[in-house]
This record gives structure tokens, sequence and C-alpha cells, in this order.
């Protein structure tokens, strides 16, 4: 019996990576990636290597989205630690990350050797605000899901006034807001 | 100098546990640790080392390792590198083992919930506090809004906007 299945839905035939190809995969990956990682993480892990179905990806992911650190950090080490325990984990986060930390470390020196020149300053404040409006897309685009929700816009926006207005210290933030947030929205919305 | 590492190593680990929601979210309590409490950059500094990390390729955190490095060279680099992306790392396997057993429990949608509005209201303070610091004039303004606008409604490469934004800074910061 053999079904007709989108790409997305084929299984993960290929055998299990060694730690090497987790290390090589998962430095491609971080050195090809500019902007957004996850959706290209997704193609290489899915689509292209079949280290995952595309359903144990959006598992892995929404448990990641859960989790302290970055997406794609949670689920690099979460897919090395799959295959080869706590080594394997090593070896992808220390893929994923190794070439952008030379790549931004290069920039750095090269921020701080010609910080002086004017041009120089002019670009880095054109490329600051830029950063800047990506971030503020970005808010937008992560906020729009709480329109039309009152409680859930009004935690949100107390967050934003202790963070941002009253400079609060983040830890005792989420601590008080975190909680209060979950009971709110249980039982009222 | 061991004391400068030693503060980083903290003020990371902090940071890495703290994370929800990807990385922008803690970016504001970065800046308040660095910049604020430790004086090892102006706030401008800061801005500049973000906007460097955002043209670099990879993990939207790599200004962690900028910021060990311009603070303590490459100790600096190593110290918050594994400050940052242990603890998360050491939680996310953890996890990994009670997640089959709690997969279906009804708490685990109810606190996925209550933490989203945290974080989107994390991530806007985020974009204010490096606004704030970024803009200094009415052109820097309309390229931050400018960006801002093309990014949510195209899905034009975010590589793109910068290069277009450090432009935009070179021609009119010469006039």
């Amino acid at each position: 019996m053999s079904a007709i299945s989108l790409p997305d839905d084929t299984p993960a035939a290929a055998p299990r990576p060694t730690k090497r190809e987790l290390f090589m995969g998962f430095l491609l990956l971080g050195i090809s990636a500019f902007g957004g990682v996850l959706p290209l993480a997704r193609s290489m892990v899915v689509e292209r290597r079949r280290w995952l179905t595309a359903e144990e990806f959006t598992e892995l992911l929404g448990l990641c989205q859960f989790l302290p650190g970055g997406n794609i950090i949670n689920v690099s080490v979460a897919i090395g630690m799959r295959f080869h325990g706590a080594s394997g984990a090593f070896a992808a986060l220390m893929g994923l990350i190794a070439a952008p930390t030379v790549v931004v470390i290069a920039l750095g020196m090269v921020y701080d050797r010609y910080s002086a020149d004017p041009h120089l300053q002019h670009l880095f404040a054109g490329l600051a605000a830029a950063a800047a409006g990506l971030l503020v897309g970005m808010a937008v685009k992560i906020g729009r899901p709480l329109r039309g929700k009152p409680l859930a816009l009004l935690v949100a926006l107390a967050g934003f006034v202790a963070i941002a207005v009253l400079r609060l210290p983040l830890l005792p933030t989420m601590l008080v807001l975190t909680p209060l947030s979950i009971l709110l929205l249980r039982r009222f919305a | 100098m061991t004391a400068t590492l030693i503060a980083l190593a903290l003020i990371f680990t902090q940071l890495s546990v703290l994370a929800f929601g990807g990385g922008n979210t803690i970016l504001p309590e970065m800046q308040r640790q660095v910049v604020e409490v430790y004086h090892w950059m102006s706030a401008a500094d800061f801005s500049a080392l973000f906007a460097l990390s955002q043209a670099a390729p990879g993990p939207n955190l790599m200004i962690v390792p900028l910021v060990g490095w311009h603070v303590a060279g490459w100790m600096g680099v190593l110290v918050t590198s594994i400050a940052k992306f242990g603890p998360s790392s050491l939680i996310t396997v953890i996890a990994l083992g009670l997640w089959e057993r709690f997969k279906d429990r009804p708490w685990r949608a109810a606190v996925q919930a209550g933490l989203f509005p945290v974080t989107a209201g994390m991530v806007a303070a985020s974009a204010w506090l490096i606004s704030e610091a970024s803009v200094h004039n009415w052109i820097l303004a309309v390229v931050t809004l400018a960006v801002a606008a093309v990014s949510v409604m195209t899905r034009v490469h975010p590589l793109w906007l910068l290069l277009a934004g450090g432009l935009v800074g070179l021609v009119a910061g010469g006039v």
C-alpha cells in the first residue's frame, strides 16, 4: 500500500545523523540564516535532511517556545539530544553558534576601530535605526493576536510600562506578572 | 578583571533562565545591567552592538558574545556564551524528559496562555528602549518607522532593510 503524501508528510527516513553531521548541519544553518533562522531550520531538518517529521518538528518547537532561551537554540539542543544525548546537544549547539560568533565579533572589531570615522558613525546610526524598526515590526507581529482581548492587552501593557517606563528589573516583574496573567486569563478570559 | 567576568557570568546566567519567548524579551534587562548598573557602555553603544548583531547571520541573540567581547575581550565572549546558552540548554534537556509525561495536562495550556501577553509586553518594551537609544533625529525616526512598516506588511529580507537603513544614514548624515 503506497499512500500519496505531500513532501511535508514524508517520514523521517534518513538514518540517524552522526555528531559530525549534526555539527555540520547546524554550522551551515548558522552561517546561512540572516534574520530569521527558524524557517530555514525547518526546511533543513524536515525537508532536506529528514532528521524529524514535520509533526515532530512542530511539537519540538512548541516545547521550545515554552522554555527560556532562543527558540532555535533550544531546537538545536533538543535535536542533538534526541540522537546522541548530551554530547549530541553540545555538537548541534556549537555548530549553530560558532560561525555567527566569529562574524559578529569581526563586525565589532571593525566598529571599534573605525567608530571615530564620521561616515561610519552615520552608517551605524542608520543601521541602528533600521534594527530598531525590525524590532518594532516584530513587537507588532507578536502583539497582533492580542487584538480584541482586553485582559491580555492589559497584561502586555503592564509588562511594557514596568520594563520600558519604570525600568523595573526583569526577574521580579516576571515573577509577579506571569502568575497574575495565568490566573486572570484562566478565570475571566 | 575577574570581578568583571564574574559579574558577566551572573548577569547572563540570570538572563538565560529568564529568556521566555525568545531572545528579544531580555534586551531591556541586558541594557539595564550593562549600561545603567555597570556602566560598561553607553546606551548608544548598546544600540550599535544590537544593530551589529542583527546584521550578522545566526540566532538573534548574537549580541550576547558581542557584549562579552566589548566588556572583557575573548574571555568575555567565552563567559557570556557559556552563561547565556548553558543554563537554558540544560533546562531544555531536562524539560524534554518531563514533556512526554505532562503532554496532555490542562495546566500546560493555561500557563502558555498566561505567558503569551507577558512576552508580548516584554518585546514591545525592547522595541521601545532600543528605538529610544537609536533615534536621534527625524530622519532616523523615519527609517525606524519605515522599516517597521515594511517588515510588518511584506516579507522583504531583513538584511535588505538594514542595508537600506545604513545607506540612508550615510547619505543623510553627510548632508
